[in-house]
């Protein structure tokens, strides 16, 4: 990750520090994560201070701090989801993937977070995998659909 | 397209687009929502494209991806104007099919078409599913007609004309009134009068001044803001430009989760358009009034719908809630007067102007006034969003437009109103929808949340389950909330685990006081409502499972041990197999036994036990019968001519 | 700016316009708990131990006094047997998280709150934000901030900050409410395992390389 692209991002935002969190965003969309390095140098040019940027890094769920696997896995946990299963359904991924929700496994192949409520309440219980939802899920066919992501 | 200087630009636009437009012409509408989307829509939309570019009707025949059409059961939905026919489930597959017959050919294709599962009769037009026949889209109903991605489209419906009534026909103070004397009320959730906010921040000192549209929907299974900023954008923009107007501001800010990336592309095409024609920026259509808007995406925060939360993220802060007074009208982003509104609330100002106060207001209730969108999902058949006007019953949008309960199960609960809200129960489903009468009932209206449960559903474990989306979402600044949540948690989780103990409710009912009195915000307010309402009406759930370990709905899975009925099994060995543990025992005509040390209590023996045997039972609260002797578990030949 | 005439407790009060509730109480002699209050800090509104009750439209409702403005002609009181539950509850739920803080447990007898009404789940910071506060609003160093939040949320010292500025500051830590054993630990674990590159004279692992430990 270069300096330089981060740079690009704050100056896009005219480094005012209200943009902050927008600023964030654009940097986590790119590397699906923020290295420490792009947190000191938001820090340092748009004149916040480091307690600001860590205590928003952390409130903010969209953000991470560490890198994230090859796939992101989301499973909604959403109220309608909830009461068509979709307990049952992370118990599944959790299994074939090895780690608990907001953990990446050591091969770095699955991130797996737990949402609430992806809007596609019809289809529930919902998991998304790297931006493609499944659907009418039950816990083996959850299992199922990630045999096939590397 | 050339940037329009005057009101009469605008109307000579909509007459030329018009002009252009044959509304006897075949059209495609294909609901273009996320909801379809994930259904697999756009594959549709392509498979019409190339369909049409296959028999060069591109030109002849317009084909629209629209908005949310609201029926998200039966989606992808196709509907073919101007006969309005309506086609269900549509896949790729059938899209020649709709092309030559119903689109060429004008005749309907029977297996397409809704099936009403009591009589099996079909409806051809889709205002005439049941599901839409008792709704009033007066908001949404605009979303099935138009591409929100192509202004033109909201013109052709009579977009900007209340823009224009406002900017050139009323003071600001006459909008003012109008919106009062249409007595609306915010569709966010507070449901606080608009139209004196509106006044509250108009009258307050300060400069500049802001508006802000809050797009932050966070309730889990709320997502018709969602659907009405993916689908009808210039609705809300042409509301917040009127409200701006009315109140004084010339800046406004779009807040909206990047939970919905969908909406953050549509609406910022919906502003770049806007801004093009000149609808947006300096002097207005000649009016000498300037606006401009931004749009700011959340970062994974429910806290910040909280009006507050929300400001503060703008400012590039944690959204922390602030103490009110003093209330955003008066001194709100940055310090100055700011009005917030939600995004159905916006979306509502274009009709009020259009129609006039008085129109709006002969809809609804003596306090709630107009229609409201819901998003009615759960235990439900027709799961979707759905429009009505206050005042209708409960029980009408459950079983009228919802089409009740699938799998032959019984209600049990509506829960409105998200985390902040509460369970209404089968007693209480004649209540007519509106602010407070579902106050008064121990709930609430919230965003327009609708879960429907049945006799599935563990009522402590919903409970539970909202205390633990709201330990993780608490901003944690204030002590009732974020200790009190802390500790509602820990006890409701032992209950569910038939760790529950005597006390366990007067300590969770103080608690409960403690944050409802004292929080900071209305999340810590509200967090205790969930459980409140479940004690009120299901007190007896509580009970059975703190004295009895008893889960009645046999969900709570540390209370249920799984059983096969000797007398029903009939050792087809379905469950053996899918049994993930191997804790089945038994053989082809040997009557299966669960070994319970090694039952997970998963559920799977009991889905797939086929429904004429139904031979797998949940136990609560009683022992587990003991396993029959081996010599009875074989299964005599006789029996099995009754498979 | 305006003189604002309210009552507290039956007594008449007058202050000048955006003064607060306890600010108000405080001019009268009227003595109101708090936790996160600091007189040179802005006003924060966490502990809620400070609610009092003022009346509005006929029904008496709670407010934190150390930020809730002063309004003419308001009715406070400032001691109810409903507000006196409240403060027992709060101070219930953080001696839950800290039952060794003398503050605690002074507040506590005083209100009969009791130290084992719920679950221990001791973790020492009560989140007054104290610390935070003082070394943002007083100090300008920023060496202490929260991460996370809810249930999730702590402080946390900047490690590269915390180890330049604290040694010979430590201000924050007769703030602390709780002890200053909160503020101690972190910091002292911050130095003892400081970035390579910011040692500043502190003793770390890999400074002594062929020591036994």
């Amino acid at each position: 990750m270069e300096i330089a692209e981060v740079d690009r991002i704050i100056d896009q935002h005219g480094a005012d520090p209200s943009a902050l969190i927008q600023v964030l965003l654009e940097i986590q969309h790119r590397h699906h994560w923020l290295p420490r390095a792009a947190l000191d140098r938001v820090a340092e040019r748009l004149g916040v201070p480091m307690t600001r940027v860590r205590h928003i890094a952390t409130f903010y769920k969209a953000f991470s701090l560490v890198p994230k696997g090859r796939h992101e896995v989301r499973v909604c946990l959403g109220t309608a989801c909830h009461v068509r299963g979709a307990d049952r359904v992370l118990d599944a991924v959790r299994d074939a993937t090895g780690i608990r929700p907001g953990e990446t496994d050591p091969d770095l192949r699955f991130s797996l977070e737990t949402v609430n409520c992806l809007g596609c309440c019809a289809l529930g219980p919902v998991m998304v995998v790297d931006g493609k939802t499944h659907g009418k899920l039950s816990p083996a066919a959850a299992a199922d659909a990630l045999k096939s992501y590397e | 397209m050339a940037r329009l200087h005057s009101r009469e630009e605008l109307e000579q636009l909509r007459r030329e687009i018009l002009a252009r437009r044959d509304p006897g012409q075949r059209c495609i509408a294909t609901c273009a929502g996320t909801g379809c989307l994930a259904g697999g829509a756009a594959d549709v939309v392509e498979a019409f494209r190339r369909e049409l570019a296959a028999r060069g009707l591109t030109d002849k025949i317009a084909l629209r991806g629209t908005g949310c059409h609201g029926f998200c059961e039966k989606g992808p939905i196709v509907v073919v104007d101007p006969e309005e026919i309506g086609y269900l489930q549509v896949t790729p597959a059938d899209v020649p099919e709709i092309v030559e017959r119903t689109v060429l050919g004008g005749e309907v294709i029977d297996r397409l078409l809704y099936v009403d599962p009591q009589t099996g009769g079909k409806t051809v037009r889709e205002p005439d599913i049941p599901f839409y026949k008792h709704q009033q889209r007066l908001v949404f109903g605009a979303n099935r007609k138009l591409d929100p991605r192509r202004i033109e489209d909201y013109l052709a419906l009579g977009g900007y004309r209340a823009l224009v009534t406002a900017l050139f026909e009323r003071t600001p103070e006459q909008v003012i009134d109008e919106v009062k004397a249409s007595k609306l009320r915010g569709r966010g959730g507070a449901g606080f009068p608009t139209g004196v906010k509106w006044e509250l921040t108009r009258r307050a000192a300060g400069e500049p001044k802001y508006v802000v549209v809050n797009c932050d929907e966070g309730d889990p299974g709320a997502y018709m803001d969602r659907s009405l900023m993916e689908g009808n954008p210039h609705a809300v923009l042409e509301g917040l430009l009127i409200g701006a107007y009315a109140i004084g501001a010339h800046e406004g800010y779009f807040y909206v989760r990047q939970e919905y990336p969908l909406a953050v592309e549509n609406l910022g095409i919906a502003l770049r358009q806007a801004e093009e024609l000149g609808l947006l920026g300096k002097n207005i259509l000649g009016s000498g009034f300037d606006f401009t808007a931004r749009v700011h995406r959340g970062a994974g925060a429910f806290v910040c719908g909280e009006e507050t939360a929300l400001l503060l993220s703008l400012e590039g802060r944690p959204g922390e809630p602030r103490p009110r007074p003093p209330y955003p009208a008066i001194q709100g982003l940055w310090g100055k007067p700011t009005n917030i509104n939600n995004v159905e609330t916006w979306a509502n100002i274009p009709r009020i102007l259009n129609d006039g106060a008085a129109k709006f207001a002969a809809i609804g209730t003596a306090e709630s006034k107009g229609t409201k969108i819901f998003s009615l999902v759960g235990k439900i058949c027709n799961t979707g969003l759905v429009e009505v006007p206050m005042g209708i019953p409960l029980r009408d949008v459950v079983y009228k437009i919802g089409g009740g309960i699938p799998g032959g199960k019984k209600f049990k609960a509506m829960q409105t109103g998200g985390p902040s809200g509460g369970c209404i129960p089968e007693a209480r489903l004649d209540l007519p929808v509106g602010f407070d009468e579902l106050t008064r009932a121990g709930s609430m209206m919230g965003s327009g949340g609708m879960i429907v449960m049945d006799e599935d559903t563990c009522m402590v474990d919903v409970a539970r389950y909202f205390v633990e989306f709201l330990t993780e979402e608490s901003c944690g600044k204030c002590v009732p909330c974020r200790e009190g949540l802390r500790q509602m948690h820990r006890i409701l989780t032992r209950i569910t685990r038939g760790e529950g103990r005597e006390g366990d409710l007067e300590a969770l009912e103080q608690i409960a006081e403690t944050a409802v009195e004292a929080s900071l915000c209305a999340l810590g307010k509200t967090a205790p409502n969930p459980f409140l309402s479940t004690l009120r009406y299901f007190r007896d759930e509580y009970e059975a499972h703190i004295r009895e370990k008893r889960c009645p709905a046999l969900s709570c899975k540390a209370l249920i041990r799984t059983w096969i009925d000797p007398e029903k099994c009939r050792a087809c060995m379905l469950c053996l197999k899918k049994c993930p543990t191997g804790a089945i025992d038994g053989g082809k005509q040997r009557i299966h036994v669960i070994d319970q040390a090694k039952c997970t209590n998963c559920g799977t023996c009991f889905e797939v036990c086929p429904t004429k045997f139904g031979a797998v039972r949940k136990l609560s609260g009683v022992p587990v019968p003991p396993p029959i002797p081996e010599e009875r578990r074989t299964v005599a030949r006789a029996r099995k001519q009754d498979e | 700016m305006s003189d604002v005439p309210l009552r507290i407790d039956g007594q008449d009060v007058t202050v000048p316009e955006g003064a607060t509730v306890l600010e108000a109480a405080r001019s009268a002699g009227v003595e109101i708990p708090t936790l996160c209050h600091h007189d040179r800090l802005a006003p924060y509104g966490g502990c809620r131990v400070c609610v009092v009750e003022t009346e509005f439209r006929g029904a008496w409702r709670l407010v934190a006094a150390c930020v809730h403005p002063v309004e003419p002609g308001m009715i406070v009181r400032t001691r109810s047997e409903k507000i006196d539950r409240i403060r027992r509850s709060v101070l219930e739920l953080l001696l839950a998280r800290a039952p060794e803080s003398a503050k605690l447990q002074d507040l506590a007898r005083r209100y009969g709150a009791r130290r084992d009404r719920f679950a221990p789940d001791a973790s020492f910071c009560i989140h007054c934000g104290l610390c935070v506060r003082y070394c943002a609003e007083i100090k300008g160093k920023f060496a202490v901030g929260f991460v996370d939040r809810g249930i999730h949320k702590e402080i946390a010292f900047v490690p590269e900050i915390a180890a330049r500025e604290c040694r010979d500051c430590k201000e924050c830590f007769e703030l602390c409410p709780t002890s200053y054993l909160q503020a101690a630990f972190v910091l002292a674990e911050s130095f003892a395992f400081p970035p390579p590159g910011e040692r500043s004279g502190a003793p770390g692992p890999a400074a002594s390389s062929g020591e036994t430990r």
